[in-house]
């Protein structure tokens, strides 16, 4: 018992946490952005799986990962403006513009990985984005174990989450983008351009998931496999609801579903299985939904197309 | 909710049939893309599909466990409920159905058959109530629910498959289905089977019970207006229990069909977006059991000519995919295709 103790406040594993948490910040991330402008996004998935694709084939081509991590955004942005153009004006459900962006992305990066590459399976290695060194942190001790040494994405992550939660709750913008996704009729009253803010958060949606994505193929691994993101797009979801709607739940929510799944292999060896793990994030949402910890509220306008008029 | 004017019927099938054309249009700068003729990858798909009968039974085998998935969200939108679930849903009656198979191996097949139905039919059922209940009695939006109960479902099967019902060989999957459990193949060497009669026995039943009996008429009302059904005496909890439930079962159907029918044991994670194209299958279908039943055929015969395409071009059979999507898209946008159409709206 003692060792299962040691290991659940083992540096490393809150390090790994933190590795596994930094892709699905950054979707819920875009989640948020997406949701709380009145658009449910569930297409996250497939956001980021093109952003992960995007980045390899960029890195590839150009040897340069940061180059690959601006083509993942603008890769992620684009889908983000289909599945804006879909819903926003053409008033198209938004759940099924969002199961249809799963399966179109899904189907593209495959069809691109075996036309460029002629494999289905994964795509050759490319350079990633090597770890730093952050200089005050690396010297403070316990706190340098988890923090002193990561991917400059891990602390890309960690940056964007306190840029979002300004954004949202302390600029005329953020406030802005709450009224359209809550009431978008009176927010137009009063002047704001519905369609605009939600074009605009929903393009911002999907340039975070492809920023998430990218740190699966260029960062966490040096390469594309089929389908590589496997659910991490519903985890992020998840999170933004659990985390309801706000920047800093969603943290807590990506940082404790990445311990979750940072624990996972070690769990194993006790007897745990870790499918039981990974059911972990779904079965907490359920529960949260169903109000038994704090019942979650989207915001009001979520999931309906504002028909001017 | 705005009153419906009711459409023509040829407007009915105008908009469907343009989605696929847009969808096919929008293909081919994909087969350019990669440097072949569209008319040659469309026309391999077409002959390879339907241009025997042989290829027209494989392309209905592939058609048939979209038709119970595209049945079961169908079912479910018609009352009011966006049953996004069914891949779950789909492989806990796989899972229930391949346990009854492998499990009471000495039952004489007219008892085995029907039962390890049956138990795929309640399996599916089990798993969508969760999320009926869940909206009927806390009036929690079932699309979340049915999204977290996938992988809930997804997770849970795969332990069931590599743990305690692991049937022993290297690859994750159960022991073998007995034979009298076996659904029976109708056109050999095609793997199409009886299930195929199943489908169109369930669409007849789906029709029968939304547009013939009271409990239909019930789950219509709600799912045009649950506050005006509410208030004309119609349970609107029971009803959405009663309707998850429904859509579930025809969901299980679907993985029982690929169980019983096809792979004969459960396989980790055997089906490939089954449940999702299953959304594709309603709206291309018009929720409709006889559209459900034609646009699963579209989206078989697509999938039954992709191996032929992708030998014998350049082409990826992952087109096919991104085609199947393309389709969603442009049924979901009616509101664009009624315009560039010039339909009047309906709305």
């Amino acid at each position: 018992m003692g060792d299962v103790i040691a290991m659940m406040f083992n540096t490393a594993v809150f390090a790994a946490a933190l590795r596994m948490a930094t892709p699905l910040i950054f979707a819920a991330l875009g989640g948020i952005f997406s949701e709380r402008s009145g658009v449910v996004n569930i297409a996250l998935e497939g956001m980021m799986l093109t952003g992960a694709f995007t980045a390899m084939f960029v890195t590839y081509h150009t040897g340069m990962p940061w180059v690959g991590v601006l083509g993942a955004m603008l890769a992620g942005g684009l889908i983000g403006l289909i599945h804006a153009i879909f819903c926003v004006r053409y008033r198209a459900n938004q759940v099924v513009t969002g199961t249809a962006i799963n399966i179109f992305a899904g189907g593209l990066t495959v069809f691109l990985l075996r036309f460029f590459f002629g494999t289905a399976g994964t795509s050759p290695s490319v350079t990633t984005i090597p770890d730093i060194t952050l200089p005050v942190l690396s010297s403070i001790p316990w706190i340098d174990r988890i923090l002193g040494r990561q991917n400059p994405l891990v602390y890309l992550a960690l940056v964007a989450v306190v840029v979002v939660h300004i954004v949202i709750y302390k600029t005329p913008w953020g406030l802005r983008l709450r009224a359209v996704g809550e009431h978008p009729r009176a927010a137009d009253t009063v002047g704001v351009n519905v369609f605009k803010m939600r074009y605009i958060s929903v393009v911002i949606s999907g340039a975070l998931a492809g920023l998430g994505g990218t740190y699966l193929s260029i960062a966490h691994l040096s390469r594309f496999s089929e389908g590589m993101t496997a659910g991490r797009g519903f985890i992020a979801l998840a999170a933004v609801i659990f985390g309801k709607w706000t920047p800093l739940g969603a943290l807590g929510a990506c940082l404790f579903f990445g311990y979750a799944d940072a624990l996972q292999m070690r769990l194993q060896d006790i007897g745990i299985p870790t499918q039981f793990m990974n059911m972990l994030p779904y079965v907490l949402t359920m529960v949260a939904l169903a109000g038994f910890i704090g019942r979650a509220v989207g915001p009001k306008a979520s999931g309906e197309p504002y028909i001017k008029g | 909710m705005r009153t419906k004017i009711k459409a023509l019927p040829w407007q009915e099938l105008l908009l469907p049939l343009a989605a696929v054309v847009l969808a096919l249009l929008i293909g081919s700068v994909f087969i350019l893309y990669v440097g072949e003729n569209p008319l040659t990858a469309y026309g391999i798909l077409f002959k390879e599909s339907l241009g025997s009968v042989r290829n027209i039974a494989t392309t209905l085998q592939r058609a048939t466990p979209l038709m119970f998935t595209g049945m079961a969200v169908a079912f479910a939108f018609r009352a009011g409920l966006f049953n996004i679930g069914a891949e779950g849903q789909l492989y806990i009656g796989a899972f229930a159905a391949a346990w009854v198979g492998f499990t009471f191996a000495n039952l004489p097949r007219i008892i085995h058959l029907p039962l390890a139905i049956v138990a795929g039919m309640a399996g599916g059922a089990l798993w969508a109530s969760i999320a009926g209940v869940l909206k009927a009695k806390l009036g929690v939006h079932e699309v979340i629910n049915t999204i977290m109960l996938n992988f809930i479902a997804l997770f849970l099967t795969d332990w069931l498959v590599t743990g305690p019902f692991h049937g022993g060989s290297w690859v994750p999957e159960t022991a073998r289905i007995s034979a009298s459990a076996a659904l029976s193949r109708i056109y050999p060497p095609t793997r199409l089977t009886t299930a195929v009669y199943l489908a169109v026995v369930a669409a007849a039943a789906v029709y029968l019970i939304l547009w013939k009996t009271k409990r239909g008429y019930e789950l219509r009302a709600v799912g045009l207006n649950p506050s005006a059904a509410e208030y004309g005496g119609i349970n609107v909890a029971r009803n959405t229990i009663i309707a998850m439930a429904i859509s579930g079962a025809l969901a299980g159907l679907a993985g029982t069909e690929q169980i019983l029918g096809l792979h004969n044991r459960f396989i980790l994670r055997f089906s490939s977006d089954l449940g999702f194209m299953g959304v594709a299958v309603a709206l291309l279908g018009k929720n409709h059991p006889v559209g459900v039943i034609l646009a699963a055929i579209l989206f078989g015969a697509l999938q039954a000519g992709s191996a032929a395409m992708d030998r014998l071009t350049a082409v990826p059979r992952e087109l096919i995919t991104i085609i199947q999507a393309l389709i969603i898209f442009f049924v979901a946008a009616e509101y664009l295709i009624r315009r560039m159409l010039r339909l009047k709206e309906d709305a």
